[in-house]
Formats: structure tokens, C-alpha cells, sequence
């Protein structure tokens, strides 16, 4: 049966509904973890070059293992529970997020921060509110990719039974049935454009004094 | 946790896992071939894209949003798609790869067009380059680092992916994975995830030489002239704004 079933759609609205939050239950907090393991990795890796590429390399290790390798290996651990779900995709976040960060620390003018410093800042207070804020901008197109990865990575998941969405692709292969499959996927791209839209109502929120240019720049740093 | 570490020492250096049509040789070749293959057919697709919305400007807004947008098409929907439309081929698995391989690369070479400065470009165009001349012997050559950038990003994906080949039928790697899988045996899975990140990172090394090479050719004809945008993903310079 090759052809799209649509009645089969609104008979399992609430299912899909309550698949697709199940959906973002794992991919929001991994995202969310991912920034909080991200950003102090990447404010040492910006400080101490020495340990620069030890971190960069370690980010970019993890990411080459396959994703469902990962969550097997996670099972001995964490066992058959979302938070082997989301400990591997906050894994796959670190790439992405740890790089942006640093490169964004990187990229704030020298002269922005000896300013806050020559006017009594410490170390700490120059780092929140003058560098992190200017790194913004490249951080959230990090946070950009690395959702938007999270939210197609999910589906990954349905082999120990947390692929939210991703439950309809091995429904649908059992069933040799395209009409879930096909549900599943759009409903993926939907929720990653949602995400998306809104991660960038936060940046426009986030950075007044961006705004005029932030959609042009933003586009060529979502690498 | 130590018993598991040396299980995995035996079965990677068992002679028997290695040789055979089922073996470890026949696996990594296989590997191997469905992600260079993938990756190749999508540098093929991708970088004329690219270097087209790079070098006119135009439609980059669309590209860019379009190939984000194809960040989010899910490989595991894709590949039973397409399996549950096509049957039992190689179209399931070559079809997934490449959709996945093609956002990077697109989004990567426009990232590195962009990054290189106007002045640059109107020097060149001053000087009386053509347009393919101004494309060929300026943007290409400055862009380089970014382009390789986005291919070695895109053939680390794929390869890691690739283990999904096994999924409909097939080998590679994957096969490992699954069948570890399906036969609790951990060690398996484990020596396959290996073997896949210890080929992501040869392939991935081996590209970094390939381009350091290439930009050391561009580079003695037009990159010292102007600052190079080199670096990673995300990297890329703002687009100056005066």
C-alpha cells in the first residue's frame, strides 16, 4: 500500500499529538543540557588554548559514533528510560554548541573587552555581561543546528522506545504502511521549523542591539 | 566494564571476524563505499548550488533556509520511505545519505562565498576577469578552506550514518550494530560503533590533508592577497557591513 491514506491522519490526531510532544520531551532537554555542559567547555577551551583542541576533539569524536551504537551502549547504564535518549543526543549537541561558543567568544573585539575591564570588571562580570552577550549571535546559530540535528536525531531513538515520532517510521516499515511514515516526517520538519522560529524570536529578543542586520548575518553563520 | 574492553580487543583483533564475505574487511569496504559514493553524488549536487547562490548572491536566502530546513528530514523516516516505495534496492540507502550530505555542503560553500570580501571580488573584476574567471581563479580559491570544511562535516555524517544501510538488508558496518542488537551481544555493537568512528576519523584526517594541499596551491596564486576565511563550521566571518 503505497499511496497516502488521509483518512488514517485525523483518526490518530491525538496519538500523533501526543507522539510529537513525546517528541520534544527528548529533544528539548538534550538541546538544554547540551548549553549547560557547552558553555563552561567552552569558556575554559577559549581561555587555556592548551586545552583547546583536547576539547574540540573530544566533541568531534563523539559526534562520529552512530547514533543508534550510542543509545545501545547507553543501555547498560541508563537502562530503557528517556534519559538514554537524551544523554546521547546531548552528546551529539556538544559538537556544535562547544564550537560556536568558543568561536564566538573568539570573535568579541579585543577593545569591548579591555573597556569593561578597565572600568573595574572582573573577570567573571566581563564574561557575562560583555562577552557572552556579544558571542550571542554565533551561539544561537550553534543552538539553531544543534536542535534542529536533536529534533531529526530523535527518531534514531525508537529503538529502545523513545524515537517519539520516530515510533511511526517502525510502525509503518512493519506494516509496510507509508501513510505513518510519511506523517512522521512531516510532523518532524514541523516541529524543527516551530523550533526554529522560535529560537529565532529569542535571538531578535535576546540582542536589541543586533537588529537590522541579524538576519543576514545569522543566515551565513548556520554552518 | 574491563571484561567488556577486553572481549572488544579480541574481537576486533580476531582473524576470523576480519576475513571472509561476512567479515571485517568485506564490512569496512562496504562502509566505505555507500558513504565516499554518497558524499560524492552529493558534492556533485551541492557545490554547483553553492558556489552558483554564492557567486550572484541571489537566492541565497532561500537556499540557506531550505537546506536548514533539509538539517531536519529525518534518515531513519527517509531510508523506509523510500524503502517502502522502491522495494529492496540501493535506492533507499543512497537517496537518505545524500539528502543528508547535501544541506552541509550547500550551506558550508555559500558560507565560504559570502566570507569573501567585495573588494577582492571588484579588484579582480577591475582588472578585467570575466565572471567564471573572477569565480575560478578568486572565489574558489579564497572559499576553499570552508568548502572542504563542509564537505569533511558532511562525509563524518554520512559515514556515521551509513550504519543504516543495515537496516534495509544490507551490510556495512551497521550490520554489526543491528545484529548486535538483535543478538544482545554488546560486544558487537561496540566493535562495529568503533570501527565506524575509527573510519569517520581516517576519512576525515585524510580530507584535512587533501585540502590543506589544495589551499597551499590556491594559496600561492590569490590567498595571500586577501584575508582567508579559514576554519571550521559556524566559523565563518559576518558578511562586513559598511
Amino acid at each position: 500500500m503505497n499511496s497516502v491514506d488521509w483518512g488514517w491522519i485525523p483518526d490518530h490526531a491525538r496519538d500523533l499529538t501526543i507522539l510529537a510532544l513525546d517528541h520534544m520531551a527528548t529533544a528539548g532537554p538534550a538541546v538544554l543540557f547540551g548549553l549547560l555542559i557547552a558553555v563552561p567547555l567552552a569558556v575554559v577551551a577559549h581561555r587555556v588554548r592548551a586545552l583547546r583542541g583536547l576539547l574540540l576533539g573530544i566533541s568531534s569524536i563523539l559526534y562520529t559514533i552512530p547514533s543508534l551504537a550510542l543509545f545501545v551502549l547507553l543501555l547498560p547504564i541508563t537502562g530503557l528510560t528517556r534519559t538514554t535518549a537524551i544523554v546521547g543526543l546531548t552528546a551529539y549537541t556538544l559538537c556544535v554548541l562547544i564550537r560556536n561558543t568558543v568561536e564566538g567568544l573568539d570573535a568579541v573585539p579585543a577593545h569591548a573587552r579591555e573597556a569593561s575591564v578597565a572600568m573595574g570588571s572582573s573577570r567573571t562580570r566581563t564574561l557575562l555581561t560583555v562577552e557572552l552577550p556579544l558571542a550571542l549571535p554565533v551561539i544561537m546559530a550553534g543552538v539553531r543546528v544543534a536542535t534542529v540535528m536533536s529534533i531529526s536525531l530523535v527518531s534514531v531513538a525508537s529503538y529502545i522506545g523513545y524515537g517519539g515520532l520516530g515510533q511511526l517510521f517502525t510502525d509503518g516499515f512493519q506494516r509496510n504502511f507509508t501513510t505513518p511514515v510519511w506523517a512522521g516526517v512531516a510532523l518532524t520538519l514541523l516541529l524543527a521549523l516551530v523550533a526554529d522560529a522560535l529560537l529565532v524570536a529569542i535571538q531578535w529578543l535576546c540582542t536589541p542591539w543586533q537588529r537590522g542586520h541579524a538576519a543576514r548575518t545569522s543566515a551565513g553563520k548556520a554552518a | 566494564m574491563w571484561e567488556l574492553l577486553k572481549n572488544l580487543a579480541d574481537w576486533l583483533t580476531s582473524g576470523d571476524e576480519w576475513s571472509g564475505t561476512a567479515g571485517i574487511a568485506t564490512r569496512l569496504l562496504e562502509h566505505t563505499q555507500y558513504s565516499l559514493l554518497s558524499t560524492l553524488i552529493a558534492a556533485l549536487i551541492a557545490l554547483p548550488i553553492g558556489l552558483l547562490i554564492g557567486h550572484t548572491g541571489r537566492g541565497a536566502f532561500l537556499a540557506i533556509n531550505l537546506a536548514s530546513f533539509g538539517r531536519a528530514l529525518p534518515t531513519v523516516g527517509l531510508i523506509t520511505l523510500v524503502f517502502l516505495v522502491s522495494g529492496l534496492s540501493m535506492w533507499p540507502v543512497y537517496i537518505s545519505l545524500v539528502a543528508l550530505a547535501v544541506p552541509v555542503i550547500v550551506t558550508n560553500t555559500y558560507a565560504g562565498m559570502a566570507a569573501v570580501s567585495p573588494e577582492v571580488k571588484d579588484a579582480a573584476a577591475g582588472q578585467g576577469l570575466t565572471g567564471w574567471q573572477v569565480l575560478w581563479k578568486v572565489e574558489v580559491p579564497l572559499a576553499l578552506p570552508l568548502i572542504m570544511t563542509g564537505i569533511r562535516l558532511a562525509v563524518v555524517q554520512v559515514i556515521a550514518t551509513a550504519t543504516i544501510a543495515a537496516y534495509v538488508s544490507f551490510g556495512g558496518l551497521g550490520r554489526y550494530v543491528f545484529d548486535g542488537l538483535a543478538q544482545r551481544d554488546l560486544v558487537q555493537v561496540l566493535g562495529g560503533a568503533v570501527l565506524v568512528a575509527v573510519l569517520a576519523i581516517a576519512v576525515d584526517l585524510a580530507l584535512g590533508g587533501v585540502g590543506a594541499c589544495l589551499s597551499g596551491l590556491a594559496g600561492s596564486r590569490a590567498a595571500q592577497h586577501a584575508p582567508s576565511p579559514h576554519g571550521a563550521p559556524g566559523q565563518v566571518a559576518p558578511p562586513h557591513d559598511r
